[in-house]
């Protein structure tokens, strides 16, 4: 259902987005920052991401166990996630108690302390919650396709970093980090739920009018140069199951060919959400699922097309079955793509993606999280009316559209192919 | 809005329907108009606890396979009728029950509902389809086989249930899925699927009567006389002490450990004294106690978190924590002494304090989806909690002692009669 949104900027430059809804006594609040693993120089890999944990170390207002406490005694859910383009962190909160999260959001914003001993165990926290992932294959031919899809833009890393970099960051390194990004002016504040504009906006500009102007912070990122060759990754580990990865650079979110790009994923690996908290349809009708499932040379495949602010890359993921090979799977892919290349797709296929991000667009906008949550992710990757247009823009694609970005992007010479390779080790109880 | 308005907006008898069908299916609805979606929840009284041990499995191979090809429909059919809407719809074998939830825009209601009947009552397990699922099913037991925390929880339901059901994983083995044949799925659905014990719950942007004469247009003239009931769990034997068990997975940078007993089953008189018992041991702020042992103060794990997953039977109370397998044995130290003082000490004032006013106020972000709202409908009919607990749940919780709190550990924890299992390299 619409709900009027309003957009305003405080004068230290902290973009608000509002929007009231009072379904629930609840309030949803994503305070966003533009900082991630593209602002992230080799050698301080992860760094982003360490600092979303050192934001949950206190402040001298709010020290650690107090901060937890008084959003738990409440019955609000707090958390923080840091991606590619940015770090957010969001608390959704009976609405009679959300001045609390105000209050402490914008504390942190300036006030975290960084403490050299809780630095200290945090790294072998995060070095732990690397090991995790390392237990995935998916993580570990993830990580590699990552780094064969670019040269030299921070892309190229996974958000969690390097181990070498997470063993030797140091924690004044990491403080400049938090300071040069946690700005009030590299900030997006969205919340949505059950409050008043105008009340709002009065205590926002209470909260955040002391905070300076930072100042526009360095960036990076500058796109690569288009790949001038295929590449080919070959990841070995434990395991019995063969999995392989796909990449082609992908368009920014901003991009015109977002949107067809969006469609040509719904209709190779089937219809998924956009939004921050993903979901999807299944997706055994899609023209790959027919292709490699159905056609018994894998046992599922997937699509990820990420909105991200710098071209990123569009990845299909594909799960062979015991003793299964990799060459029959790869022909069917090629075969599809070339299809899709070689032949319009029909009009119908078009407005079946359409409804199908219509439902999914509905889903995901179900509860006030998903509102703020979609509001603010739209302003980091491109601006709200990306969200706001989001099915018009859909819409407006047309079979063509589909056929020219598979011809644009899905190129066999600019093609990162991962293979994960089971070594076949078996596990085996010890006693 | 007030807190009190908060309260009065949860689901209760003045908004919450609930019918019984003449074969004896429950209906609960419960109308939302603030999306044009709608969802759709629920339970067969059918589950793996009927497995025979060479075929475990079989339940959850049936439910996979009911969208693979009805009397009506082919499996293609089936999913670009939902797919080419972007509605969803699934089935799983649970130990008691067969579950489904799907979603769609309220407009394509009737299809879903369609679509979900024609799964229950007349698939017909189509042999290739059959054999194209068993591929599948073997792939996730070998991805199961390379995954610690599943390997862990294994390790750990084969010492805490030993001699019970509960032991047995209920997505099978390799060599049961292979020894699993279609004149098996034909027969657990014959005997296993029908209308008694089936409880279905719908939440979305229609009207209450409407919602109800849906759903017995499309199920209310299904009778099954063969249709057996679930049988009843054997009692379970104590822990003889500390046991442990671990499992070497090669090549694995983090290993999986999980440390506990068996708990209180939901309907148990001390089931929510327990709850907020393990919500102060590991869940409160970022995990309780044993997240500021184990992962704020020692910086030994990324999670480290307690659970309670007591069901229609007595689920496990455990302690799970990834940890750097160099560590386990400081890490295991830590847990038994949290366990230790848990089982010694009353909780204090102000924990229980937090957990109990966490546990009131949550209540409403947890009710703030549709799929919320339905698990929660689904939870009134299974556990027989009466359509008011919603709004008598903040008195329950506020009545709940720290010797009731105390009394519950005792009973379900011995820090010197524990499961430990461990899963890594």
């Amino acid at each position: 259902m619409p709900h009027t949104v309003t957009r305003y900027t405080l004068p230290n430059g902290l973009l608000v987005l509002l929007q009231e809804i009072h379904t629930a006594p609840l309030v949803s609040h994503w305070m966003w920052y533009r900082v991630g693993s593209r602002d992230e120089a080799p050698g301080m890999t992860g760094a982003s991401h360490w600092v979303e944990h050192m934001q949950f170390k206190g402040t001298p207002r709010y020290p650690a166990g107090l901060l937890d406490r008084l959003i738990s005694r409440q019955g609000g859910y707090w958390n923080a996630s840091t991606f590619l383009d940015w770090t957010v962190y969001f608390a959704t909160m009976p609405s009679d108690s959300i001045d609390l999260v105000l209050d402490l959001e914008a504390d942190r914003m300036v006030a975290s302390q960084f403490d050299t001993a809780d630095f200290e165990a945090e790294r072998t926290v995060i070095i732990s919650e690397r090991q995790g992932s390392e237990n995935e294959p998916l993580f570990l031919l993830g990580e590699a396709v990552q780094a064969a899809a670019f040269q030299s833009h921070p892309y190229r890393h996974e958000v969690i970093g390097s181990l070498e970099d997470l063993q030797h960051i140091q924690r004044d390194d990491l403080y400049s980090h938090y300071r040069t990004y946690y700005r009030p002016d590299n900030a997006v504040l969205s919340i949505a739920g059950d409050f008043d504009t105008a009340l709002m906006l009065e205590r926002l500009h209470q909260l955040y009018d002391p905070i300076p102007v930072g100042g526009p912070p360095p960036r990076l990122a500058q796109p690569d140069p288009p790949l001038d060759q295929p590449q080919e990754v070959i990841v070995e580990g434990p395991g019995e199951t063969t999995y392989l990865e796909l990449a082609y650079r992908g368009p920014a979110a901003e991009h015109p060919d977002f949107w067809p790009m969006t469609v040509l994923d719904s209709l190779l690996s089937g219809a998924s959400s956009p939004s921050l908290f993903g979901g999807g349809i299944s997706n055994k009708t899609s023209r790959l699922y027919r292709a490699l499932v159905e056609k018994e040379v894998a046992v599922g495949v997937s699509g990820d097309l990420l909105a991200t602010f710098d071209p990123f890359i569009y990845s299909l993921g594909i799960v062979l079955p015991p003793d299964g090979n990799t060459e029959p799977a790869l022909a069917a892919v090629d075969a599809e793509i070339a299809r899709l290349q070689d032949s319009l797709p029909g009009n119908d296929e078009v407005q079946r993606a359409l409804k199908q991000a219509r439902a999914l667009f509905a889903y995901s906008s179900e509860s006030i999280s998903h509102q703020a949550s979609w509001m603010g992710f739209a302003e980091l990757v491109s601006g709200y009316d990306w969200f706001a247009t989001y099915l018009d823009r859909l819409a407006q694609v047309t079979p063509q559209d589909v056929q020219r970005v598979a011809r644009e992007y899905l190129l066999p010479e600019q093609r990162i192919l991962g293979l994960y390779l089971p070594t076949g080790e078996e596990s085996e109880l010890d006693d | 809005m007030s807190a009190a308005h908060a309260y009065h907006s949860l689901p209760g008898p003045q908004d919450i329907t609930r019918r019984q069908l003449d074969n004896g299916i429950v209906v609960l609805f419960r109308a939302n108009f603030n999306s044009p979606s709608v969802v759709v929840s629920g339970y067969l009284s059918a589950g793996g606890l009927s497995d025979p041990e060479d075929r475990l499995g079989r339940a959850e191979f049936t439910a996979q396979s009911l969208l693979r090809g009805t009397q009506r429909y082919t499996f293609q059919e089936l999913y670009d009728a939902l797919e080419s809407v972007g509605a969803s719809l699934g089935f799983g074998g649970g130990a008691h029950t067969t579950s489904f939830g799907g979603t769609a825009l309220v407009e394509d209601l009737d299809l879903l509902l369609d679509i979900l009947a024609q799964a229950i009552e007349h698939p017909v397990f189509p042999v290739e389809q059959v054999e194209r699922l068993r591929t599948q099913f073997l792939t996730s037991l070998a991805i199961r086989a390379q995954d610690t925390a599943r390997m862990a929880s294994m390790a750990f339901d084969r010492l805490v249930y030993a001699r019970h059901p509960y032991s047995l994983p209920e997505d099978g083995f390799p060599e049961t899925i292979q020894a699993i044949g279609r004149p098996d799925l034909l027969d657990f659905h014959r005997l296993g699927y029908g209308p008694r014990g089936l409880v279905i719950a719908l939440v979305g942007a229609i009207q209450p009567q409407q919602a109800v004469e849906k759903i017995d247009r499309i199920l209310g003239s299904w009778r099954n006389p063969d249709q057996i009931a679930v049988p009843d769990l054997p009692p379970l034997q104590r822990l003889p002490g500390v046991i442990t068990d671990s499992v070497t997975i090669p090549g694995k940078s983090q290993a999986d450990l999980v440390i506990g007993a068996a708990g209180p089953n939901r309907k148990a008189a001390d089931y929510l004294a327990a709850s907020l018992g393990n919500n102060i041991l590991g869940q409160f702020g970022l995990m309780g106690r044993i997240g500021e042992v184990v992962r704020e103060k020692a910086g030994l794990a990324y999670y480290a978190d307690s659970s309670l997953g007591g069901g229609v039977g007595p689920g496990p109370w455990s302690i799970s924590a990834g940890i750097d397998p160099a560590n386990s044995e400081r890490v295991i130290d830590l847990i038994r002494s949290e366990i230790r003082r848990f089982t010694n000490h009353l909780v204090t004032v102000d924990e229980l304090a937090d957990s109990s006013a966490h546990y009131v106020g949550r209540l409403p972000l947890s009710l703030e989806s549709n799929y919320g709202v339905a698990s929660a409908l689904l939870a009134l009919e299974r556990y027989d909690l009466g359509l008011d607990y919603y709004q008598r749940y903040p008195s329950l919780v506020q009545s709940v002692t720290r010797e009731d709190i105390l009394a519950a550990a005792r009973h379900y924890l011995d820090p010197d009669r524990l499961a430990i299992a461990l899963a890594g390299s």
